[in-house]
């Protein structure tokens, strides 16, 4: 059971209201400030100030303050709080992250949430499935990124309601784990109740690798029914969801040459370790272009660490980034960058709706750590090829 | 629940984000929510919506966000009850929860006109607009006994005073 700083304190009445005085399992709880994380505003703070209180008198062990986690979807895993098998539920629509795991994440709201915590147990329908089998990987800059944003633009943006989303294939087993996040992150934007990956060898390795059991992965069995199934292929150019929609989805080419004002790179879908290195792979030797703006949220404190040792922060900040503590920030138009009206972002988070990012008259693509990356250079989107083989002996723009 | 209200039509996949922006998301309380109501969609909305109103949306409503202050902002501008031709999950699940009234019946959608006033009776299932009457789609059981337990806090409530009499 997971709550944030947006949901928890919502969670923290109801529980109150129903009359719970004690937490029958402290251990399953998991609180993490990262919305408003730094506060910037004092109600945002005295959100912040009732977590603590709440992980104080109920004895929550796992609770991740400012400084100490990150954004609740990257760092769960990396904690050792996600299983293959497991049953997770949390105040935030993307709590189906963890189906890149095997586990079946799925979002509630705060009184669902404050009833799991008081009865230890809560209602589900058993969904229908849908099995998405990824045939190939596509382009060298194509990611897992891309594999959800062609997913939503077969299905649309309530495709799966209600459903639950199988994902397999050799183009799926060929991502990392980082990747999976990405593309189980937004199955929830195809109004899917969870995403799953299926489980294979780079799962087992990770298991391992975290010592954390792997025996309770889930795997259809030969009498398993989908509603549909379906055949991916992916083409070889990255893929945007242009204005404001997650499912108005174009290749990078059809929507080249719009003027680039914001570059965020960051989010519970792409601020991966990885997403900071194929970020990184773009910008080297390069500067952001004038009238552009990048700024960079390392999703959890030990990617961060780790991106720093890799030289990656150093990379960013010569390119010009501005390089934020780990928050959901801008993403969810809380803080940290919001947009002006007539503005145009490219982000490689996982919602553009009108007025998601700030003013509603602004404009958010999103896409891949390489397209924003591309565009941060170019101040334009730009197929990220295009800017590689361009500085080649080049000098920076 | 038998309510009378004025239409207030928005369209398909109304996310949350559109229906209160993440910046207000430090506010619990619903009628400071209600000030920011639909303000995605403009800064007047949140006038334009008047208590009884009887919000018509189209297809997905509440898709996105899972934030509570969604349907809470809804409850505080005083919305009787959303009428869709479909729900997003998480929505539909909160709404429940907090005993806002929401309704499945995509020909009422089609039928109702901006300002009209329609009819809705839960008891009869059905909704009036004009001469027509359109039958809802029913909850399945274990829902309908949330919504007549007034929401989930309630239904909890009496869940834990159930058990801590079993225990006695």
């Amino acid at each position: 059971m997971l709550l944030n700083d947006v949901s928890g304190p919502l969670a923290f009445q109801q529980f109150e209201k129903m009359g719970a005085s004690r937490l029958p399992d402290p251990e399953r709880v998991v609180l993490v400030a990262d919305h408003f994380a730094p506060p910037p505003s004092i109600a945002a703070a005295h959100g912040l100030y009732e977590m603590r209180v709440f992980s104080e008198r109920f004895e929550v062990d796992h609770f991740y303050d400012i400084g100490q986690g990150g954004i609740e979807h990257s760092l769960l895993p990396e904690k050792n709080l996600v299983a293959p098998g497991d049953l997770i539920i949390g105040g935030d629509s993307h709590t189906c992250t963890y189906g890149a795991f095997n586990a079946f994440g799925t979002g509630l709201g705060s009184t669902d949430i404050a009833a799991a915590m008081a009865l230890g147990e809560l209602w589900f329908r058993v969904p229908e499935s849908l099995y998405f089998e990824f045939t190939g990987g596509g382009g060298p800059y194509v990611t897992g990124k891309d594999f959800i944003l062609r997913v939503i633009e077969e299905i649309g943006v309530d495709g799966a309601t209600y459903m639950a989303m199988e994902f397999g294939g050799e183009g799926i087993y060929g991502l990392n784990m980082d990747e999976r996040m990405a593309v189980c992150n937004m199955a929830v934007e195809a109004g899917a109740k969870a995403g799953i990956v299926l489980p294979d060898k780079v799962l087992s390795q990770w298991t391992t690798e975290h010592g954390i059991p792997g025996n309770l992965a889930v795997a259809p069995d030969s009498t398993a029914r989908y509603r549909a199934t379906y055949q991916v292929e992916m083409g070889s150019q990255p893929l945007v969801a242009a204005p404001h929609s997650p499912g108005n989805v174009k290749s990078v080419g059809e929507v080249a040459r719009r003027r680039v004002h914001q570059v965020y790179i960051g989010n519970c879908a792409n601020g991966t370790l990885t997403d900071l290195r194929q970020a990184a792979a773009i910008l080297q030797g390069k500067k952001v272009a004038r009238g552009t703006r990048l700024i960079v949220v390392p999703a959890t404190q030990q990617i961060y660490r780790k991106a720093m040792e890799e030289g990656i922060i150093d990379l960013l900040i010569d390119a010009g980034a501005a390089v934020s503590t780990p928050t959901c920030g801008a993403c969810f138009g809380g803080h940290m960058g919001l947009l002006d009206a007539g503005e145009v972002a490219v982000a490689t988070t996982n919602r553009n709706f009108r007025g998601r990012m700030g003013h509603a008259e602004a404009e958010v693509y999103l896409g891949n750590a390489y397209v924003a990356a591309a565009a941060a250079v170019a101040g334009d989107l730009i197929d990220p090829a295009l800017v590689t083989s361009a500085s080649k002996g080049g000098s920076p723009q | 629940m038998i309510f009378q209200g004025s239409v207030c039509r928005v369209g398909d996949d109304i996310d949350t984000d559109v229906i209160i922006p993440g910046r207000y998301l430090a506010i619990t309380d619903p009628r400071q929510l209600a000030e920011h109501v639909f303000e995605g969609l403009g800064p007047k909305w949140a006038r334009q919506i008047q208590p009884g109103d009887i919000v018509v949306a189209g297809r997905n409503f509440g898709c996105g966000s899972s934030r509570e202050h969604a349907p809470l902002a809804l409850k505080g501008a005083g919305v009787s009850c959303v009428v869709a031709e479909s729900f997003a999950r998480i929505f539909f699940r909160n709404a429940i929860n907090l005993g806002l009234p929401i309704l499945v019946c995509p020909d009422a959608v089609r039928a109702s006109k901006e300002r009209e006033t329609i009819g809705v009776n839960t008891q009869q299932g059905v909704i009036q607009v004009g001469d027509e009457v359109f039958p809802i789609e029913p909850y399945p059981p274990f829902l309908q006994e949330l919504i007549e337990a007034g929401g989930l806090v309630d239904w909890v409530r009496e869940q834990i005073h159930r058990r801590n009499q079993n225990h006695e």
